[in-house]
């Protein structure tokens, strides 16, 4: 079948709507540029009545919110989810790589976990430190000014801590902690495990006119109907076109490659319309990669040309490598004291309002990077699973467990709000054997061919599990409260959740300033096609224990004034 | 099996068994519309052909049913609170037979094995036996052996039901206002009340007040001096 053309010629085409895609949009169509986006998803608006799902109760649905659909239960904002039907991906031998993907306008923002770090000056210099992984070709000095705009411009509550690796930012006033919160900031100070505000972006004070105030109903994940909280569509892409910028968004559209012309240089995308599943190309002067790490690499990997044979940008063979996912794993712990609560509303913002940034120094410890611990527990509206194993928790009382009648509404009662957890999120170092790379074998139903991973964690990663696991169970003791589950051993890789879990996968397209060693330049540029920019997280060199987001946004901000540079200076 | 296997496994299990189910789809078509029209949330139009197909079918049989109802009232038998008609437990257990086709043989297994049981120790069916009997067979199936990993069909097939039963109640209506939860819905969140913390000996640090929001103010515009300081 032919291909469609499209008689508009853009200045820019963006490929993903997320935190990349979206700033870029932004930042591009407020300076006057045309400015295609496209998406592989439908079109999303929170604020849209029909497609809401934020204060539904439970017994809205019939399966009571139970994850059959959606990974993370049925009222949770991703559309997709670990898999899609007609979109699969191999794992190589025995890896174990989970994908997450989000089809929808504002990808994988509408229902994060708003958790928005900055890296701080060590980040960017692992290998300075303890040589392992590379250095960034960027420091803290060259982003601060982009983390100091997006906090501007997006809103994050926050603290000032003066803490070197923990840099502060411009912070709306942080939330008042939950109880469960204040047991946990006691039990951890008394190991000496710092414990500071989180730093969520979400507005516990007004920032603009055009969006709303947190009215704290801890639904983040469900996206906000009055723009309370960050997602990519209703702060950024719908402000670019309201503003009067020229926006064209392209829905439910997937793309399969970038074209080039003779000289290498991009011309614009080709895609497929979900809708009609006809191929559609869209042209544009500059091409701009928002993809999602892995996303990327595959429709860079898929644009082979006879400049380009390897792959566009792939003259390196790096696309796909130093595949890197955050570390994770995660204990509950049964609190006594907290049975029989009074009860009273303590939903709160939509994640915890507190944290322990990484305390200790690596150098006397026996791994190499550090990781955060993020707390959860409360009075939290019932959905699926709630009354799951009513009495469990009685064999610590000494009381009879299972049962029938009565005496269990009493028990899911006395114990609702009792239970809290903890989850530690770590570097983990980046590898070139850990990577995902087109599979020969096999195509989507689109007809584009699919990833495979080969991913595996090393004793870095494991050992770092292991301290987890210790410092959860010194913090529970030290709570008054009962470790629940036997501690994952060596054979579990002490607790570490497959990669990808995490959903922080970056590093497929890292950054440097050396073409054989890096697949773009520190302004997230192609080494091998002037006019092609990557601004999801496949150029991050490290991740960090930090949650990519504002990373990524920092420098799709930094990215997109060099592409407005460049097209005034007519270099590409 | 891990959780990709066991979507996986449900997904393979869901069209397998939706065939399989079709022919025994025996409400009239304006029930069905009834039954879908209640849900009303943000779906894409792929899940809600996918609920709408699952709620058109039919898996357990009438007598099922009549055991499931009778089950779901022996385990939370009703109070001033409420009850599992009200909270369309039933209903949910049936819905969930559907979503998750993995538990179907067990519940169907374990709704035959009551029968089979009380056939033989009493002479009857389990409806058909006083609610002593009912209590002398629940007590015989409701408490599984701590001290074993491995549980016997019946003891599982009651742990099933009943984590369906109070799950279904305790996302009800009437279950949510009985467990006491109070949010879902707007509000201004200015920590823990004041009693709460006395009665835990909790209180927040005097340091950390200045980090926290001051309500009163939060329809200000912030804004910040150069040093990053909240001056709004």
């Amino acid at each position: 079948m032919q291909i469609i053309e499209n008689d508009e010629q853009y200045d820019v085409v963006i490929v993903g709507s997320g935190a990349g895609g979206g700033m870029a949009t932004k930042i591009l169509a407020d300076n006057g540029l045309k400015v295609a986006v496209v998406e592989a998803g439908p079109f999303f608006d929170p604020a849209n009545p029909k497609q809401q799902t934020q204060l539904k109760w439970p017994y809205e649905s019939p399966r009571r919110g139970a994850g059959t659909i959606r990974a993370f239960g049925e009222f949770d904002m991703a559309l997709g989810g670990w898999n899609i039907d007609g979109e699969p991906y191999n794992q190589i031998g025995d890896s174990k790589f989970d994908w997450f993907r989000s089809r929808m306008l504002g990808g994988r923002t509408n229902h994060w976990g708003r958790i928005s770090l900055r890296f701080g000056p060590r980040d960017f210099k692992g290998k300075d430190r303890d040589g392992l992984g590379e250095n960034w070709p960027i420091g803290y000095k060259e982003i601060k000014p982009y983390y100091d705009k997006v906090d501007k411009l997006i809103g994050v509550f926050g603290s000032k801590e003066n803490l070197y690796n923990e840099p502060d930012g411009y912070f709306l006033p942080a939330p008042k902690p939950r109880l469960h919160e204040l047991y946990y900031k006691k039990g951890a100070e008394k190991s000496g495990v710092k414990v500071i505000p989180s730093r969520l972006s979400i507005l516990t004070k007004r920032i603009n006119n055009e969006r709303g105030i947190c009215f704290y109903c801890n639904q983040c994940s469900r996206s906000c109907s009055v723009y309370g909280d960050f997602s990519a569509g209703s702060c950024l892409i719908f402000p670019a076109q309201k503003s009067g910028g020229q926006v064209d968004l392209y829905v439910n559209s997937m793309v399969r490659e970038v074209e080039v012309n003779e000289e290498g240089k991009a011309t614009g995308v080709l895609y497929i319309n979900k809708k009609d599943r006809k191929e559609y190309r869209v042209t544009g002067k500059v091409v701009v990669l928002a993809a999602s790490a892995c996303s990327t690499a595959r429709i860079l990997l898929n644009s082979k040309s006879a400049y380009h044979p390897n792959g566009l940008g792939n003259s390196s063979n790096l696309v796909g490598k130093y595949l890197h996912d955050s570390t994770g794993s995660d204990r509950m712990a049964f609190l006594p004291e907290l049975m029989n609560r009074k009860r009273y509303n303590e939903d709160g913002v939509g994640g915890m309002h507190l944290y322990s940034p990484w305390w200790l120094d690596n150098k006397k410890l026996d791994f190499p990077r550090g990781y955060h611990i993020e707390v959860w527990g409360g009075l939290g509206m019932p959905s699926y699973g709630t009354g799951f194993n009513p009495n469990d928790l009685n064999k610590y009382l000494g009381l009879n467990v299972g049962g029938y009648g009565n005496q269990l509404r009493e028990d899911v009662k006395k114990f609702y709000g009792s239970v809290m957890g903890m989850s530690g999120r770590g570097e983990s170092i980046a590898r070139k054997d850990n990577y995902c790379e087109i599979d020969p074998t096999m195509v989507d139903e689109y007809g584009i061919p699919v990833l495979r991973f080969n991913y595996s964690w090393s004793n870095h990663e494991r050992k770092q599990a292991r301290h987890m696991h210790n410092t959860f169970e010194e913090i529970i003791e030290n709570m008054g409260g009962i470790v629940l589950g036997d501690k994952p051993g060596a054979d579990k890789d002490y607790g570490l959740l497959n990669p990808g879990r995490i959903i922080h996968e970056v590093g497929t397209t890292r950054m440097g300033s050396d073409p054989k060693k890096s697949v773009v330049n520190e302004f997230e540029q192609l080494h091998d096609a002037n006019n092609v920019f990557i601004v999801d997280a496949g150029p991050f060199v490290s991740q960090a224990d930090k949650n990519p987001t504002w990373t990524i946004m920092a420098l799709s901000w930094r990215t997109s004034e060099f592409i407005i540079q460049e097209l005034k200076k007519q270099n590409i | 099996m891990n959780r990709r296997d066991s979507i996986r496994s449900l997904f393979l299990g869901s069209i397998a068994g939706g065939l399989a189910l079709e022919s025994c789809v025996t409400e009239p078509n304006t029930e069905i519309e009834k039954k879908i029209w209640k849900y009303q949330y943000g779906r894409t139009p792929k899940e809600q052909a996918h609920d709408e197909n699952l709620l058109g079918q039919q898996f357990f049989e009438k007598s099922e049913i009549i055991k499931i109802k009778r089950l779901a009232n022996l385990i939370l038998p009703p109070n001033e609170n409420g009850n599992i008609e009200e909270a369309k437990v039933p209903e949910f257990i049936e819905f969930m037979a559907k979503d998750f086709p993995s538990i179907q043989t067990k519940m169907r297994g374990g709704l035959m094995w009551l029968d089979t049981h009380t056939n033989k120790k009493f002479g009857k069916d389990f409806i058909s036996c006083s609610e002593d009997q009912q209590h002398q067979v629940l007590d015989k199936i409701a408490y599984p052996n701590p001290n074993s990993n491995e549980q016997n069909q019946e003891v599982q097939f009651f742990s099933l039901t009943r984590n369906l039963v109070m799950t279904g109640y305790f996302t009800s209506e009437a279950g949510i206002k009985e467990l006491g939860y109070m949010g879902n819905q707007p509000n201004v969140w200015d920590g823990v009340p004041e009693d709460v913390l006395k009665d835990h000996g909790m209180s927040y640090d005097k340091s950390w007040m200045p980090k926290f929001v001051n309500q009163s103010k939060r329809n200000d515009l912030a804004k910040w001096d150069e040093e990053g300081n909240l001056i709004s």
